[in-house]
């Protein structure tokens, strides 16, 4: 097929090699962003630990439907972005232009809600190191608790937004034919890609707010 | 027999190789050939490695005297801040991964390339990022946190320069990240038909868990920095005890990155140094499965003892049990590397070429270290010597009689296969001996100095430690001036050397096979390999 | 590797288990269960996140690379978090000496 040669780039023997390659390397870079966030992990299993009460505390002050609903949102784009693998497994261009632009969009709800909330967090001063004094009685480095909810959905969000790049270039390459029914490991790539970052959200959910009952 | 070999033709080479299918500047900063992005590693390495060498023998210099000869006090501190940092993250943790690693992991597995050779080409330029962010903290006024940059010195108290600094960590992190993750990938899916998981190189698996470590560490280095620029820009508490942060977390996540980083820097020297030994002693490497699987060994005991550093932190004592009990297990499989080292050498024709002096040297250097590093393991000596210059040898025992020895080594070794040149063994083996001796000299008395209580980081010591102290400094001279010999003749070979056969030590390997220098895709045609690796002729039966 | 399809069905039907089982969990932090919330949140979320992994991500039709990457991955998480906590969890079995005490309520200091 010499359609299948020209898309083999010269240090690969043949386009499965090329595609087993492309598959694990975004594998392990996945193994690198599990580390990453490990790191943020580890910070919050120890602050937890030590301040309990704070954290509960904490935890309560944020909108537990709101993060429902973002979970909710999350886990659609996800399913979208499945189908639009499927969609370019079948070859049907049309679908698979669909479906990202729903994840797309999808992932912009997302931000926005995520946005709505941070923009909760400032009104009611509970931002750590630029706002943080909260009305009422609180327990002592309650500010901890907030210092991690930001950073962590902050990375998040990052991940997200470097995810809709990815969706993007994925799309311009999709409108522009360059993907068939037997060569389309960069609509799978990054759709693994954007499952992990789903599922760095799974986990960070229940950390964050859900943190001993209302 | 001279394992010397040199073409009877010396002309320069004729056939068109990576070095000669293209010219000018251009050609070398967008290539993505694994060898020519080898050579920028090469050059910017080499940079890096002198610019922190200028500073320890300006840190030398100074305590010639007790009272210091040179500097400020602070300015001391910048000093061997700047040390640290270059020659630790800009110098042994990608030398000879990203030289040597890049140059050969694709030739020693039949390759033509890196299985991402634009994400290589990246990796380099990332790394240039991180360095000039570093340079930049030096030149605006420089850092004085040490390379460690323990909390909450680095992230509320420190006046210096350290959110530039760190930054420029943070992104050479990525090209390790990224260095990493092309040769795992490349070891998985590219090897050449026939070559087998045991039949590889021990280079290659040196390299391999090396690149596990880069994976699995890196990002956790990343994180921490993050957080600690955090810390420093918005006062967020993380790791802070006045707003309930605690510091000590700071040197779990750094040394769970930082302990393993000193098996980043010493792996691909073992790696090497099988290579180097087999190669010299002519005789197939002994116990090839227990070198290659104390690789992986290392790799993951190493990820188990970090708590190593941190003894006399305020850490549990309970934990400082465990971690000790734990350092003392890693020492296993590097002790399985030396001792199959030196059975290899056992009744193998040896020769001594100039690598293979530098391989010699690196048992012996290597073995100080780490026998010392026991020293360091057990809890109660550990608090006797902890921040003393006991440490400091103990480290530049495995970092520089180590990895840099078994470096130069593979330098020496593979230099005929890079630039197609010899250069000249007379002064290679000279600057080998000058190296050796100026290395002892420079940190055996660290030993003595550290056992005797001098502390670490200090610009000024009492006047008792005089002598060590002076022994030392005249030994950093020989080291200093051992190091640029080498610089010297391999720029002089690049012209003038006599031209290298393809295979001018008569080793085995793929990377042999191939003319020096390589062509841009490595081989003419991919081969098949059918043997084991250093299958050297078995020597005919000794005359009883 | 690439090539497995997986069938509408099957992802619709992981989809809405994902919704239910989010659902669940939200409805289970209305409720205090003391230690339970976390254990129940967590093993959902684990639940949740394997779905998608083997399902979403075709973890379940790769070869077995990817799956020894993900499991080194988690050894490794392992044991950042349990050494690091060996350390925070017994750090208050650990008592200053005597000598301390008296030395620093004597006021000599
Ligand atoms: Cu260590």
């Amino acid at each position: 097929m010499p359609e299948e040669l020209a898309a083999t780039a010269h240090q690969f023997e043949d386009l499965a090699q090329q595609h087993e390659a492309d598959e694990l390397g975004m594998w392990v870079f996945l193994g690198t962003e599990v580390m990453f966030f490990g790191g943020l992990f580890l910070g919050y299993t120890v602050y937890r630990h030590v301040y309990f009460g704070a954290f509960e505390a904490g935890s309560h002050l944020l909108d537990l439907l709101l993060g429902a609903v973002n979970t909710s949102v999350l886990i659609a784009s996800s399913f979208t972005m499945a189908l639009s693998v499927y969609a370019a497994q079948k070859g049907r261009k049309k679908t698979l232009i669909t479906c990202l632009i729903l994840t797309m969009i999808l992932g912009s709800v997302f931000l926005g809600i995520k946005g709505v909330e941070y923009g909760q967090k400032f009104h009611h001063h509970l931002v750590p190191g630029y706002d943080f004094n909260p009305e009422g009685n609180f327990p002592a480095h309650m500010s901890l608790y907030f210092s991690f909810y930001f950073i962590m959905t902050g990375m998040h969000a990052l991940h997200m937004i470097v995810g809709e790049g990815l969706l993007l270039v994925v799309l311009i390459l999709a409108a522009k034919n360059r993907f068939t029914a037997a060569h389309h490991a960069t609509v799978e790539v990054v759709g693994i890609y954007w499952h992990f970052v789903d599922i760095i959200w799974i986990f960070l959910f229940p950390l964050l707010y859900l943190i001993g009952g209302r | 027999m001279s394992s010397l070999t040199v073409d009877e033709a010396p002309q320069a080479a004729s056939h068109v190789h990576y070095l000669n299918v293209k010219f000018g500047v251009k050609s070398w900063l967008f290539t993505t050939d694994h060898k020519r992005i080898a050579l920028l590693y090469l050059a910017s390495i080499t940079f890096f490695f002198f610019v922190g060498g200028a500073a320890a023998v300006l840190m030398r210099l100074h305590l010639l005297t007790p009272g210091g000869l040179l500097v400020e006090p602070a300015t001391y501190n910048k000093l061997f801040t700047v040390h640290g940092i270059l020659m630790v993250f800009f110098f042994l943790i990608p030398a000879i991964p990203a030289v040597l690693g890049n140059f050969l992991v694709p030739m020693m597995i039949g390759a033509r390339d890196l299985a991402f050779p634009k994400l290589n080409l990246l990796s380099w330029y990332v790394y240039i990022l991180g360095g000039l962010f570093t340079l930049y903290a030096v030149v605006a006024g420089g850092v004085d946190t040490g390379w460690t940059f323990y909390t909450p010195y680095s992230s509320t108290y420190s006046n210096s320069h350290v959110i530039a600094a760190a930054l420029g960590i943070f992104i050479t992190g990525f090209s390790s990240i990224l260095t990493g993750l092309n040769f795992i990938v490349t070891i998985h899916k590219m090897r050449a038909p026939g070559l087998t998981w045991f039949r590889l190189p021990l280079f290659i698996w040196a390299i391999y868990a090396t690149s596990i470590i880069f994976i699995l560490g890196t990002p956790v280095l990343a994180i921490t920095i993050v957080l600690v620029a955090l810390e420093r820009l918005f006062h967020i508490g993380v790791f802070d005890p006045a707003l309930g942060g605690d510091p000590i977390l700071f040197q779990h996540m750094f040394w769970f990155y930082s302990h393993p980083a000193v098996y980043i820097m010493i792996l691909p020297g073992m790696g090497v140094e099988s290579e180097l030994i087999t190669c010299f002693s002519r005789k197939k490497i002994f116990g090839y499965k227990f070198v290659a699987m104390s690789s992986l060994g290392i790799a993951l005991l190493g990820f188990l003892v970090w708590g190593h550093h941190m003894f006399v932190s305020g850490q549990s004592m309970y934990a400082g049990m465990v971690f000790s009990i734990l350092s003392y297990l890693v020492a296993v499989p590097s002790a399985v590397k030396v001792f199959n080292w030196t059975a290899t050498l056992y009744k193998g024709s040896i020769s001594y070429d100039a690598p293979m002096l530098y391989a010699l040297g690196f048992i012996g250097l290597f073995t100080m270290g780490g026998v010392t590093g026991m020293f360091l393991a057990s809890l109660g000596v550990n608090v006797h010597v902890h921040d003393t210059y006991f440490v400091i040898a103990h480290f530049h025992y495995i970092m520089v009689g180590g990895m840099v020895m078994a470096y130069l080594g593979g330098i020496h070794f593979w230099w005929p296969k890079i630039s197609g040149r010899m250069y000249p063994q007379g002064w290679a083996r000279f600057a080998a001996l000058v190296i050796f001796v100026g290395f002892n000299l420079t940190f055996f008395p660290q030993y003595i100095l550290g056992f005797l209580g001098m502390p670490r980081r200090y610009a000024v010591y009492p006047a008792e430690f005089q002598v060590l102290n002076v022994m030392s400094s005249a030994g950093a001279s020989i080291l200093g001036v051992g190091y640029l010999i080498p610089l010297i003749y391999f720029i002089w070979s690049m012209r003038y050397g006599p031209v290298a056969s393809a295979n001018p030590w008569n080793a085995k390997g793929l990377e042999w096979q191939t003319p020096s220098p390589p062509p841009t895709e490595n081989f003419e045609e991919i081969p098949v390999v059918t043997e084991e690796a250093y299958d050297y002729p078995v020597r005919e039966a000794q005359v009883a | 590797m690439a090539g497995h399809i997986v069938s509408i069905k099957l992802y619709a039907l992981i989809f809405i288990t994902l919704l239910v089982m989010t659902g669940v969990t939200t409805a289970v932090g209305y409720v205090d269960l003391g230690r339970w919330n976390i254990i129940i949140a967590l093993a959902i979320a684990i639940f949740k996140a394997s779905l998608v992994i083997l399902f979403f991500m075709h973890m379940k039709y790769a070869g077995k690379l990817p799956r020894l990457v993900f499991a080194s991955t988690l050894l490794w998480l392992a044991i950042l978090i349990t050494l690091t906590m060996s350390d925070v969890l017994t750090r208050s079995w650990d008592h200053p000496p005597q000598g301390w005490q008296s030395l620093s309520t004597s006021g000599q200091r």
